[in-house]
């Protein structure tokens, strides 16, 4: 392994449902069936883990305020290493890097992450608000913010400051769904076209319906353990090379600059941790909530310059034969996104370095790149992984 | 086009000056009297150098159009008779942004046009500042 912050620890054993809905299910016993499936790729046992990461208390992941304790207890496990952080979409990316510094500090030596909600069929209600209509957010919330016109607010500045075009989104949208057709689990898999998306309605304009995450009921888990460990187990260790996590803003008003997020703090920290260089990337799973949320991370992770997003994306360096493959199972714009994608595309990163995606194969890659994005385009986190 | 939130500002004890000046017409925002730098959203500290207590102070009311989006469809019942509606990212004159809709006619919208403050009556809410294009 490359001289890095880590490479010490492993992603051991990774499960995503193929559920994308689930109408009667609570979301708990989702996250027992992913728990379930990471521990079984892994050739463990429940009884084998002493560490547990979840973010469950978003209305369609079942939990309150103390959600991994919540869902611990569904489990039925007593864990000694507990993290809840929560950021977000990219909550379990978090949780990754933290399960490392764990791991390689003694207090836990097998970590479990997992995630499930059921984002579509949820019949209890749901909030499209990241605060409440006080404090802060009595300057925010009487507006109407949904959170598609959030990140719609960065994509129409990106569009004034660089020229970027509703068509250099869409292709990004476009890339997904291509990759999705391959995929047997993928809530949608029939192929679009530029034209397609921008014909799709408007919700919050430059974004139009088809520039949005699909909806699902899902999940899924991954189980970290130290390297040394994962010689002992099952399947093919991914070993995590570099972390980065990042706070921006809540409040779209103190957005600055508006078309730069915390993935660029993340995404340097996650390669100076790793000694890499985006050039030796060879995969990316970039959150896609929408698809200016990829285009931004593009820039700020460094996989292009500051405003070249676009073009970047329009001239297909996105494809499996571009110059970044990214979302090789067609990500939460065309796959899956019950809520928070961070887990899922952490799944998807060390199936395509073991060879084993359910869909679009890479050629060998040896690296990969796995970046969340939660709140609107608020909270960062990013992972590098490698075999 | 009409404005009357489903979703008011809940105020406190800190923030009434801001919501009582609206009603009056007024833009208030904060100045540092350490620093000498202005904010928004008014907070009870200097966001940027921490000093505690910063005044109110009337704002220009006049900024700069930073982003915008029309938002045609929401899951947000609160909002959904508003649809469409222009939210909108404003950059006072004074240099901070603040979250607001654009009101009246917005058929040449962009990024960098000047804007002036209006208030809206909302209700149970009071009024709540809002701008409008500049007319060239």
């Amino acid at each position: 392994m490359p001289a890095s912050w880590s490479g010490q620890v492993a992603i051991v054993g990774a499960y995503e449902s193929a559920r994308r809905l689930a109408p009667g299910m609570h979301p708990f016993a989702i996250q027992a069936e992913c728990a379930r499936g990471a521990l079984a790729d892994a050739g463990l046992e429940l009884a084998d883990i002493d560490g547990l990461a979840t973010a469950a208390s978003f209305p369609a992941e079942g939990a309150r305020e103390m959600a991994v304790a919540e869902v611990a207890e569904y489990l039925g496990v007593h864990p000694r290493w507990v993290d809840g952080t929560d950021i977000g979409g990219a909550a379990p990316i978090s949780h990754a890097g933290h399960a490392v510094a764990a791991i390689q500090s003694g207090l836990a030596e097998v970590v479990l992450v997992t995630y499930a909600a059921c984002g579509y069929s949820w019949p209890h209600g749901a909030a499209d608000y990241l605060t409440y209509a006080h404090g802060p957010g009595q300057w925010e919330l009487p507006y109407g913010p949904s959170t598609v016109a959030t990140y719609a607010l960065a994509a129409r500045r990106h569009m004034h400051d660089y020229g970027t075009t509703a068509e250099d989104l869409a292709a990004i949208a476009v890339q997904c769904r291509a990759n999705a057709a391959a995929n047997p689990d993928a809530r949608y898999s029939v192929p679009i076209s530029v034209d397609d998306v921008l014909a799709s309605p408007v919700i919050a304009d430059p974004l139009h319906r088809l520039d949005c995450c699909v909806v699902t009921d899902s999940g899924g888990a991954f189980v970290l353990a130290s390297a040394r460990r994962a010689q002992s187990m099952n399947a093919r260790p991914a070993y995590v090379l570099g972390f980065g996590e990042a706070l921006g803003q809540v409040s779209m008003s103190q957005m600055w600059p508006f078309t730069a997020t915390a993935a660029a703090a993340s995404g340097a920290r996650a390669f100076q941790t790793a000694g890499m260089r985006p050039a030796e990337i060879d995969c990316a799973q970039l959150y896609d909530s929408f698809t200016i949320t990829v285009l931004l991370a593009l820039e700020d992770l460094g996989f292009c310059g500051k405003g070249e997003g676009g073009k970047f994306a329009s001239a297909g360096e996105l494809a499996p034969g571009g110059r970044l493959p990214v979302n090789t199972d067609g990500g939460g714009l065309s796959s899956n996104h019950p809520g928070r994608r961070g887990a899922l595309a952490v799944v998807e990163a060390v199936r395509q370095l073991r060879g084993t995606s359910p869909g679009l194969r890479l050629d060998r890659p040896r690296t990969a790149l796995v970046h969340g994005m939660g709140g609107s385009l608020s909270t960062s986190a990013t992972l590098i992984l490698g075999v | 086009m009409p404005h009357a939130p489903g979703l008011p500002p809940l105020t406190d004890q800190f923030s009434q000056a801001y919501w009582n000046a609206a009603r009056e017409r007024t833009l208030l925002i904060q100045l540092c009297r350490t620093c000498g730098r202005y904010q928004f959203y008014p907070r009870g500290h200097c966001v940027h150098c921490f000093a505690p207590d910063p005044e109110w102070t009337p704002a220009s009311g006049r900024g700069r159009l930073h982003t915008y989006t029309i938002v045609q469809r929401t899951p947000n019942a609160e909002f959904a008779a508003d649809c469409p509606y222009v939210l909108a990212i404003i950059e006072l004159d004074e240099g901070p942004r603040m979250t607001a809709r654009i009101i009246g006619k917005a058929d040449d919208i962009a990024c960098g046009q000047q804007v002036h403050a209006v208030f809206t009556p909302a209700g149970n809410a009071g009024v709540l500042p809002n701008f409008a294009l500049d007319i060239r």
